[in-house]
């Protein structure tokens, strides 16, 4: 029997998506041995998010009333807590930007070994965790061979449940030790917009690292114009510069969910296809046809973006 | 002050690979150093460039194949490095993120850093884990996902980027991880005397027993057991022929969807 200790995450007053994603990984791993699942709810209004959170396959929701915002010297202190409470078998976080900031200090403290960003955990005798590397090209398993472990699952892998369900709420009590707060968040700022909202835009021209050159987002800019679109970037082009931040798609940039979204030399990073998935008609235009963008496109052509985007503009001349 | 920065040589694969068991054939790889240890190394140096006091030490866990990787973060203005290797790494799988804090809290052990910067991820397995595991370990604070540092008497002001275009503001204590995130600055390029001077500059190998380690540092729990191609899952309609022939399809159905037509 192996329980299941899944820590939900919220952000300004609402629960984040992967928290309902973890009650799915948490109850399917947990009853794959007749465990028990627990979900830990940390800080801001715990007895709302509890009752939300009140679905089937959920046990227990502990509630620990401390701070409003996630602070991760809170987190690691709450859950390590927790973890000796409880004995759970796995410790289930987010792979999320807050995932990353306190899922490694749990698993350290609590000397559990750490497999992060799964996208498939399997409970046969021992955990079996399947994970991408280099850059979605691979798929590995990993097997976990101690009788615990801390795991981060990545976010929008798992469905959600509606179903409602009877846990039991229980307030935890931790003496959080200030003296080990060693960081204090003290506030949030939106990254400013500028004239153009890509969120806004039917039609979005986006172009990735395959441009190759900073002198070539003419070429691309130049579709955008013929096709009376707006021109959008995966993350590398603003990194570099090329392309103002307002015009990131992905995970850290804007969601957008345009009409036609054409992906020109962009591989479709985990974190890019997070702000572009809900694009009506996608389109990749990439040289290698095994590029992880083709698993969500409608159209694909497997060609040079420098051969194919000249000819596309002619198209609309 | 002194600036330790950890750099991994990562794999990229090539289009079309190959995998040889556990591993994706030798010759399908191109080594790199990690994109996000690119910023951090880039960081580091403007803190020594802005302060004559600031030593800055990188240090890597790698095969000595990764000396060449290292040897461009020397020639954009590392001090010196530290390349820790051992016969017992030679058949590690995959080596996680226990093993890699260990590792490194000796090194920290060793050369007493203020202040300790990593990249978000590495490219290759991508665990995102490293820097606030080891600061965890050697009882640092710490932040991940930095894009932005300012450093005022015992504290680090930062931002972190968190989802959706929202940063977090965060002062933390300094001893410090950062965990910095790609964009946190632009990333010189070598300058011929940087890679001129970068032969002088030191690369000293550690082992495990320089370490104070032994081989059970690098024992894991984790096993990697399977490692396949993942089945594509496209049913995209594709559009074949050549550039012309494509575009000429793809502009048909743009059109279809009302695109570029008023
Ligand atoms: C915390 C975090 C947050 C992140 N947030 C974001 C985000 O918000 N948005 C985002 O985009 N990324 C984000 N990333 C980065 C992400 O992981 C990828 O690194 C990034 O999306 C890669 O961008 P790319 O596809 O343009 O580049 P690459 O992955 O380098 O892909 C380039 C593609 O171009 C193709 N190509 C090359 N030459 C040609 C040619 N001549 N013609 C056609 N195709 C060609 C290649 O085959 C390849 O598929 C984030 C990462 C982290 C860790
Ligand atoms: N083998 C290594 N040697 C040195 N630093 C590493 C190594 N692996 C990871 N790191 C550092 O830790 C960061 C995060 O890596 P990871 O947790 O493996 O995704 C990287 O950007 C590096 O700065």
């Amino acid at each position: 029997m192996s329980d299941v200790l899944a820590i939900t995450e919220h952000r300004r007053g609402e629960l984040r998506d992967v928290s309902f994603e973890l009650v799915t990984a948490g109850s399917d791993l947990a009853s794959q041995s007749g465990g028990d699942l627990h979900l830990a709810v940390i800080g801001g209004d715990v007895d709302a998010f509890a009752e939300e959170l009140a679905l089937d396959g959920v046990d227990t929701i502990h509630t620990v009333a401390e701070g409003d915002e996630f602070n991760h010297d809170v987190y690691v202190q709450a859950v390590t807590a927790l973890y000796e409470e409880l004995d759970p078998t796995y410790v289930l976080m987010g792979n999320t930007v807050n995932g990353l900031d306190y899922a490694p200090a749990v698993a350290e403290q609590l000397d559990l070994p750490l497999v992060t960003d799964a996208v498939g955990l399997e409970n046969e005798g021992a955990l079996t965790v399947t994970r991408e590397m280099y850059a979605s090209k691979v798929e590995s398993t990993v097997e976990v061979d101690a009788g615990t472990a801390a795991v981060t699952i990545r976010p929008g892998e798992w469905d959600v449940t509606e179903a409602a369900g009877e846990p039991a709420v229980e307030a935890f009590d931790v003496e959080i030790d200030d003296s080990r707060v060693r960081s204090r968040v003290t506030g949030f700022e939106e990254v400013g917009s500028g004239d153009v909202d890509i969120a806004d835009a039917d039609v979005l021209v986006s172009v990735g690292r395959g441009i190759e050159e900073e002198e070539n987002i003419e070429l691309v800019q130049e579709l955008a114009d013929a096709l009376d679109a707006t021109l959008s970037s995966s993350r590398p082009i603003v990194d570099n510069g090329w392309l103002p931040k307002d015009r990131q798609v992905g995970q850290s940039g804007k969601v957008v969910t345009p009409k036609v979204y054409l992906a020109i030399g962009i591989s479709g990073a985990v974190q890019h296809v997070a702000g572009m998935k809900g694009a009506e008609n996608i389109i990749a235009i990439n040289t290698d046809p095994d590029a992880p963008i083709f698993d969500i496109a409608d159209y694909g052509i497997v060609g040079d973006l420098f051969d194919v985007v000249p000819e596309l503009i002619e198209q609309f001349e | 002050m002194k600036v330790l920065v950890t750099v991994k040589e990562v794999a990229e694969v090539e289009e079309d690979f190959e995998l040889d068991g556990l591993h994706v054939a030798e010759q399908f790889l191109e080594y790199d150093l990690n994109e996000w240890d690119e910023y951090a190394v880039e960081e580091a140096v403007q803190l020594a460039e802005e302060d004559d006091d600031v030593e800055v030490v990188s240090v890597t866990i790698g095969p000595e194949r990764s000396e060449e990787t290292i040897r461009m973060a020397l020639a954009k203005g590392v001090d010196r490095a530290i390349r820790v290797w051992d016969d017992a790494l030679e058949d590690v799988d995959l080596l996680d993120v226990g093993a890699k804090t260990r590792l490194l809290s000796a090194v920290v052990e060793a050369e007493e850093p203020d202040f300790v910067l990593t990249g978000v991820q590495a490219n290759d397995d991508s665990f995102g884990a490293t820097g606030v595991s080891l600061a965890s370990a050697i009882d640092f604070e710490w932040a991940a996902v930095v894009n932005d540092l300012e450093l005022e008497g015992d504290v680090a002001n930062v931002r972190r980027e968190l989802e959706g275009g929202v940063e977090e503001l965060t002062e933390v204590d300094l001893p410090a991880v950062l965990s910095i995130q790609t964009g946190i600055n632009e990333p010189r390029y070598a300058s011929l005397r940087g890679i001129r001077q970068a032969q002088s500059k030191e690369i000293k190998p550690m082992s495990l027993s320089d370490l104070g380690l032994d081989a059970s540092a690098v024992e894991s729990d984790l096993e990697l057991t399977d490692m396949y191609e993942p089945e594509t899952e496209s049913d995209a309609v594709y559009f074949e022929g050549d550039a012309g022939e494509q575009a000429a399809e793809l502009a048909t159905v743009l059109r279809e969807k009302g695109v570029g037509a008023q």
